[in-house]
């Protein structure tokens, strides 16, 4: 924040986009949620249970492209030592876990149905699960140090770690996972997605990368502020000389208390 | 060179001194093993079966449990400021030290992973497979774990901390482990698991020190 | 004839501004008293030259170059004395010492170090381990470390603490001995140590205000109104 990243650029320069970028979200995921639900067909074998995949494989997608911008962000901080980079990073964080638990919820939802039991250890679930792992560690981390900068820098190191693990995680849990399950278990990846199931995915999939970028964008501005505002703490600058102290008590008191007898 | 044979002497010298590390470590290897059987019923068979699992996990639990100490108390009485002054790369000096963390906890549990084999049933021709797979796998534990240990210094509740960024980093590790003793058992070459964890232990060794010790410099700041 | 100096030092700890805009010079044979109130930036200062912490802005030379630039080059000529003795309990004073010989590759060791001890009067120490040691003896304990091995530029974070008046002269002493061949040394003190003329550094100069500070590194528009007018002209800027 102190060196380059002015806030007041990026709040200059994200104010007009905001609007905009949550207007198209909106947009985009009630016309996805339209064609999901209503406007694309049923599938002969799951039935109407197939419109949880517009939920589950976006949210999948959300889950690893928010770790992938998370670990970008992590590189930026490294190389640039860039302090909007640690806050991207870190506003970034919680969006992503609660979309990779969205997925693993539709995917168990989903799988009670199809497969008759709620949990396959399977190939991908698992995987899944473990990058919420992953979030909920980089999440920990951050929020356990006093200083907020050093959980950033902190936080920004492990998503790079992490980074490097995913596919060494990734490819040791498929051959765990062919290890130990017969071929014969049902994939989720069954027979090639539709073109009529192909527009309803692909609205949902914008529409929820928009959003992650909307919330994104405000909790960067809110994390800002937060630092502005203990900042302005720190330099003493509230403590008013012209309003005592004694006096502000006295109209927050009668504040209180007016509002207590209404 | 010097100063990697310096500090790994030094941190050897104090885990004689103050000696419980190892055996708590040993012990709670033991003691989780022992759990096990309480868990899942004294049968043998099912024992046999889930062995090397068990060896696998608890040995996982058990290298964990020393990690924090690993930096905190130099962290805590000043002693890593003064390392990551000195004219030496503190790359090399967390290499001592890690290696002098595995000497003393990782080697320990190689030892003692044949006894709690025997006792939990294990069919005796997965013992070699499961030794040499500890000796590949315990360094990667001790180097990817000395970078969690090293990014919590400073935290609030670092102990449980650890636990929650490293344990997902161990599970390629547990994976071939237990995958290489369970084809030994099945009569099957465990070469490929074996080979797969010789890259990871190589792969942690060359980027773990470099990890570690950015996360040093930044607890020093 | 080595000269070491920082200019335009800005140090930022935590999301607290320390100082700014703080510029000084010393040669071989100088002093430099650190002077200031709490939290004015002493050890800070001390941190950001013996290069554990990069400054926010500026940069800090040793006959001009840049000590980032070749970081180990700097820690071998550097003897940091910080608040923490970092010394063993289970380890003997002469086994707490021998690491930081062994790692400045300081031939003839053991010898070095029986100098070290005999020069702050606690070569009876040596054998005695970290947990029996008062905190004096402790502290000397860490100044003897200083003595082991060349070095051209010493940085004591106060260095007095625990010790008693003898032993702050016998630490004077050692100081001018090390300004006589050549070193620079840069202290904080909080007792008068006898130096021979320091040249004194007050931190408190350098305070700048947060909010002057924040005024030109953001925008202050939608700030407080009743501030505006004062912060107005450097944000214009």
């Amino acid at each position: 924040m102190h060196r380059f990243a002015k806030p007041s650029v990026f709040l200059k320069f994200t104010a007009p986009i905001l609007p905009w970028l949550s207007a198209l979200t909106v947009i985009l995921i009630a016309a996805g949620l339209y064609f999901s639900l209503i406007g694309s067909p049923v599938d002969y074998q799951q039935g109407h249970t197939v419109r949880i995949m517009y939920i589950h494989v976006p949210a999948a997608w959300m889950g690893l492209f928010c770790y992938v911008g998370m670990a970008i962000c992590g590189a930026m901080s490294l190389i640039w030592k860039h302090p909007l980079a640690d806050i991207c990073a870190r506003a970034t964080a919680p969006v992503g876990a609660t979309f990779t638990a969205l997925c693993l919820i539709t995917g168990s939802l989903w799988g009670e149905p199809m497969w008759g039991t709620w949990w396959v250890w399977d190939a991908r679930l698992t995987s899944m699960l473990i990058l919420l792992f992953l979030y909920l560690g980089y999440m920990a981390l951050v929020n356990a140090f006093d200083d907020p900068e050093r959980g950033s820098k902190a936080g920004s190191a492990l998503a790079l770690v992490g980074a490097v693990n995913v596919p060494i995680v990734k490819f040791s849990v498929d051959w765990w996972n062919t290890l130990h399950q017969p071929a014969s278990i049902v994939r989720m990846d069954g027979p090639a997605v539709d073109p009529s199931m192909q527009l309803p995915l692909a609205l949902m999939i914008l529409g929820f990368t928009c959003y992650y970028f909307v919330v994104l964008i405000l909790r960067v501005r809110l994390e800002l502020n937060e630092r502005r505002i203990r900042a302005l703490h720190l330099s003493g600058m509230f403590e008013d000389p012209e309003t005592p102290a004694s006096a502000k008590e006295q109209a927050y008191e009668a504040g209180h208390n007016a509002e207590a007898k209404q | 060179m010097n100063g990697f044979l310096a500090i790994l002497q030094r941190d050897l010298r104090l885990a004689l001194r103050q000696g419980a590390d190892s055996v708590m470590v040993v012990a709670f290897f033991i003691v989780t093993t022992t759990l096990f059987p309480f868990g899942v019923g004294p049968e043998v068979n099912i024992l046999a079966r889930i062995a090397s699992g068990v060896i696998w996990v608890s040995a996982l639990l058990a290298a964990m449990l020393s990690l924090e100490r690993v930096f905190q108390a130099d962290y805590e009485d000043g002693t890593l400021e003064l390392l990551t002054l000195s004219p030496v790369s503190l790359e090399l000096l967390i290499l001592g030290k890690v290696l002098a963390h595995w000497l003393t906890t990782g080697l320990p549990l190689i030892i003692a992973a044949p006894l709690m084999a025997v006792m939990l049933n294990m069919d005796q021709d997965g013992f070699v497979t499961l030794m040499v797979a500890m000796l590949l796998g315990t360094p990667a534990l001790s180097l990817i774990g000395a970078i969690g240990a090293a990014l919590i210094l400073g935290a609030r509740r670092g102990g449980v901390l650890v636990s929650l960024l490293v344990l997902p980093l161990y599970i390629p590790v547990l994976i071939f482990g237990a995958g290489a003793v369970e084809a030994a058992l099945l009569g099957i070459s465990a070469t490929a698991q074996l080979q797969i964890m010789a890259a990871i232990l190589l792969l942690a060794l060359a980027a773990a020190p470099f990890a570690t010790a950015h996360a040093v410099r930044q607890a020093m700041e | 004839m080595a000269d070491f100096s920082g200019s335009d030092l800005t140090c930022l700890r935590g999301e607290r501004l320390v100082f700014g805009g703080l510029s000084f010079s010393a040669k071989s044979g100088d002093a430099v008293m650190l002077r200031g109130r709490n939290g004015a930036g002493k050890s800070s200062l001390l941190r950001l030259m013996a290069g554990l912490v990069a400054p926010r802005s500026g940069d800090l030379r040793w006959n001009g170059e840049n000590i980032a630039e070749d970081r180990t080059a700097h820690h071998a000529r550097t003897h940091y004395l910080g608040h923490q003795d970092a010394i063993k309990p289970v380890l003997t004073v002469r086994d707490n010492l021998r690491l930081w010989g062994q790692l400045r590759g300081v031939r003839d060791l053991e010898p070095a170090i029986d100098r070290a001890l005999t020069a702050l009067q606690i070569h009876h120490l040596a054998r005695v381990t970290g947990r029996y040691l008062s905190s004096g003896q402790k502290r000397r304990t860490a100044l003897a470390r200083v003595l082991i091995g060349q070095s051209d530029l010493w940085l004591l974070d106060e260095p007095t603490v625990g010790l008693d008046r003898e032993s702050c002269a016998e630490l004077a002493q050692l100081i001018t001995e090390f300004r006589g061949r050549g070193g620079i040394v840069v202290y904080s003190t909080h007792i008068d140590l006898d130096v021979e003329n320091p040249t004194i550094l007050d931190l408190d100069d350098f305070a700048i205000p947060m909010v002057e500070w924040l005024a030109e590194q953001d925008d202050l528009e939608d700030m407080a109104p009743a501030k505006r007018a004062a912060s107005s002209q450097e944000a214009a800027q």
